[in-house]
């Protein structure tokens, strides 16, 4: 085999050195180029029996940047979405949101996780305080509780004591109508199901005091079989039956009540019924049962609102879901407070956060606002409607008025030494 | 406008000091169990819910008993196996709209994937370490869970009650038994039954019971054990497929679905005694009626009653009710 000879001469040498030198001339620049992205970190969750309310968010998230990308970015610098799965667990929650943010530079992070991941990215958030954006954490006083609240974390979602307040109001009138003194709780046995039945019994009593709560049953989260809790509350023979179960459980509970004609005895009262996982989930689906919306694309029942869901469907092959809707609305916040504050420095967004309305679908009248006060999503469209078993699955949503809300919520955090 | 003067819950104490609109018996309702067994109506409707817990787990544990019974071999993939006859019910059933072929389906189907994981796999383990095996089997739990987020997709199904079962459920004595659960307590206690003529009364079943005991003298009288331990593996898995299949009308479908009933099976073949089908069956319906009627006199301690149950047993008798000493 024969070796070709590799001949070095002088004029090879300079070229070499030239290009090394334009390298190192033209280094600044690219990493200028690179550092025009922002990076934001989202995580939420991508397996497990909640993957698919995880995925939805996701959706709804590279659906708006592609949007924010497409018109120049943030202040001019393309978003760079990092996105991780927390498999639901909030020590997983908590090692990914200090990795995105030590180990892969973002400088937002976007937690999309249920209650108990939130918490724990909270907690993360304090320590390093970037700014964070929670998206699907309802719990209450996530935001509500001054030791809890930090400066440098929003919540763009529902709250639970909206919900409940909304509920109560609701329930009540559907109550005092039907005369339904007699009623039962069936929901899952963990601190949101723990919660919400409990806030929605105080607010139902606070308008219908005749209301009496007759039997409760809570079956685990992730129960396969519900018989022995749906039989202890048809044992009851309540009037009226509220559950806050979602997902899966909520569709098997729907499936196994049915055989036992459930629905038909009583009134019920499912918070998260109407979601369209759950509604185009279930194949025998009962008519009249009584719903919070959770996402409806005909509430609020505007061109805007419509336009959104169908972008999403036509992108997608689904409908959105209540996590799609939140986690759209923190990047329309994002998007807003840059431009306002003509800035991505997570200082500088908090400052425009605190306070800011924008234009928004999702919205009672058309806008939404980040509470000032308690840095907390107000003025989304919220209110309950029954089903019927297909499109548009709600066909008429009652709204709460937000000064009953408002009111009601201002009593709920003195009495629990929030204000 | 004011709102609710106090806060409470289930075990929460009220704000103001008061409960209100809570049932302060949450942990232990003994009044509400003393009325339920002085009530036709509550013990029709409790009883017939804990079978139908029961008979369901039931299939599986057989499935999981039998198979731990003659190979040894204590099986924790059977969970997958409901699963993926959960899986394959609901397929079939999508495709031919025919919830009795669904089922056989099921049934076929779980029983030749189990087929190929014991000539493949779990006949590589027989003998080796308990380590060993569970390793094995845990690595197809995981396989199987990602093989379904895969084919099926992550987000939950939903099959639907087939329309000859969408019918008002009977009332006895005042309790209500729904159609569908009558249907499922038939054909369970058919198959039980059906069972345990094969194993007592057949040639087959006469091989099965001695290649459970020695093994080693089965094999020197010319039959082949291989064979007898595929087949025993397979009608395991059947079982636990047909479970699957039967229950799918009432279950939301969902990668990792198994898990929860593999716990259930095992606490029933330990209470029955590992090997012993019959046992399994006295312990499923034992749990069963503990969950049917715990959820009325301890409505947050089910769960903790089928342990204390399993512990009682244990302790009085530690091979389990119908299990062999030593």
């Amino acid at each position: 085999m024969s070796r070709k000879k590799i001949y070095v001469d002088r004029r090879t040498v300079l070229k070499g050195a030239a290009t090394g030198a334009a390298a190192i001339l033209f280094a600044p620049n690219i990493v200028t180029a690179q550092s025009k992205k922002i990076r934001i970190g989202m995580l939420t969750i991508l397996s497990g029996r909640v993957a698919q309310l995880g995925t939805s968010s996701r959706n709804a998230v590279m659906m708006e940047v592609e949007k924010i990308n497409a018109a120049g970015g943030l202040v001019g610098r393309e978003v760079e979405m990092v996105i991780r799965d927390s498999k639901g667990q909030p020590q997983e929650a908590a090692r990914v949101a200090r990795e995105l943010v030590n180990s892969d530079g973002c400088e937002i992070l976007y937690d999309a996780e249920a209650s108990s991941g939130g918490f724990a990215v909270h907690e993360v958030a304090k320590d390093l305080g970037v700014l964070c954006i929670h998206t699907n954490s309802e719990t209450s006083s996530l935001t509500a509780d001054p030791k809890i609240r930090i400066p440098n974390a929003f919540r763009v979602c529902r709250q639970g004591i909206h919900d409940s307040i909304a509920g109560g109001a609701y329930a009540a009138e559907i109550a005092k109508a039907k005369n339904l003194r007699n009623w039962a709780t069936c929901s899952p046995d963990y601190a949101y199901g723990r919660d919400s039945t409990q806030t929605f019994m105080e607010y139902l009593k606070h308008f219908y005091p005749e209301a009496e709560l007759k039997t409760e049953a809570w079956p685990k989260l992730f129960q396969p079989d519900y018989t022995e809790v749906i039989t202890k509350v048809i044992q009851a023979r309540p009037q009226a039956l509220y559950t806050c179960l979602w997902g899966g459980d909520l569709t098997s509970w729907i499936d196994q009540g049915n055989i036992y004609g459930m629905f038909s005895q009583n009134q019920v009262f499912a918070v998260n019924m109407a979601d369209y996982t759950a509604l185009t989930t279930v194949k025998n689906l009962p008519q009249g049962i009584h719903s919070g919306n959770r996402y409806i694309k005909t509430f609020p029942n505007t061109p805007q609102n419509a336009a959104w869901a169908d972008e999403y469907r036509s992108r997608y092959g689904e409908y959105p879901t209540n996590w799609s809707w939140q986690n759209a609305v923190g990047i329309h916040f994002l998007a807003a407070a840059a431009k306002k504050a003509n800035s991505v420095d997570g200082k500088k967004l908090e400052e425009v956060l605190r306070g800011l309305t924008i234009e928004s679908p999702f919205g009672t009248d058309g806008t939404v606002t980040i509470r000032a006060e308690d840095q907390t999503i107000v003025n989304y469209a919220i209110g309950w409607g029954t089903t019927i078993p297909q499109e548009p699955y709600v066909p008429e949503v009652k709204a709460i008025s937000w000064e009953t809300i408002f009111e009601l919520e201002t009593e709920w955090k003195k009495r629990n030494n929030y204000l | 406008m004011t709102g609710p003067r106090s806060s409470v819950g289930c075990g929460v104490p009220a704000l103001h000091g008061r409960r209100v609109y809570f049932s302060p018996r949450c942990n232990l309702d003994l009044a509400a169990l003393t009325d339920c067994f002085s009530s036709a109506s509550c013990i029709v409707t409790q009883t017939t819910s804990g079978l139908i817990i029961g008979l369901l787990l039931f299939l599986v544990a057989a499935g999981l008993t039998l198979i731990f019974g003659v190979l040894k071999v204590v099986n924790f993939t059977h969970g997958s196996f409901y699963m993926l006859g959960a899986y394959f019910a609901y397929t079939v059933n999508n495709l031919t709209s025919s919830y009795a072929l669904a089922v056989l389906a099921a049934a076929i189907g779980v029983g030749l994937f189990a087929l190929f994981f014991e000539r493949f796999f779990i006949s590589r383990v027989y003998g080796a370490n308990v380590l060993m095996q569970l390793l094995v089997c845990y690595a197809f739990i995981l396989i199987l869970d990602d093989a379904v987020k895969i084919i099926w997709g992550p987000e939950f199904k939903s099959m639907g009650m087939p329309d000859i079962f969408q019918a008002p459920p009977f009332f006895v004595a005042g309790g209500i038994i729904p159609v569908f659960y009558l249907f499922l307590i038939i054909v369970t206690l058919f198959i039980a039954v059906g069972l345990w003529l094969i194993i007592a009364y057949t040639r087959f079943g006469t091989i099965v019971r001695a290649a459970a005991v020695n093994p080693s003298m089965v094999s020197a009288l010319g039959i082949n054990t291989g064979l007898i331990y595929a087949a025993v593996f397979a009608i395991g898995g059947m079982l636990a497929g047909l479970a699957g299949g039967l229950a799918v009308p009432v279950r939301s479908l969902t990668a990792g679905m198994g898990f929860s009933i593999l716990i259930e099976s095992f606490i029933v073949t330990v209470i029955g005694g590992m090997g012993s089908i019959a046992g399994a069956l006295i312990g499923s319906i034992l749990i069963g009626l503990v969950r049917a009627f715990g959820s009325i006199g301890f409505p947050l301690f089910v769960e903790g009653l089928m342990f204390a149950l399993m512990a009682i047993i244990l302790i009085l008798k530690p091979s389990g009710l119908l299990g062999k000493e030593g």
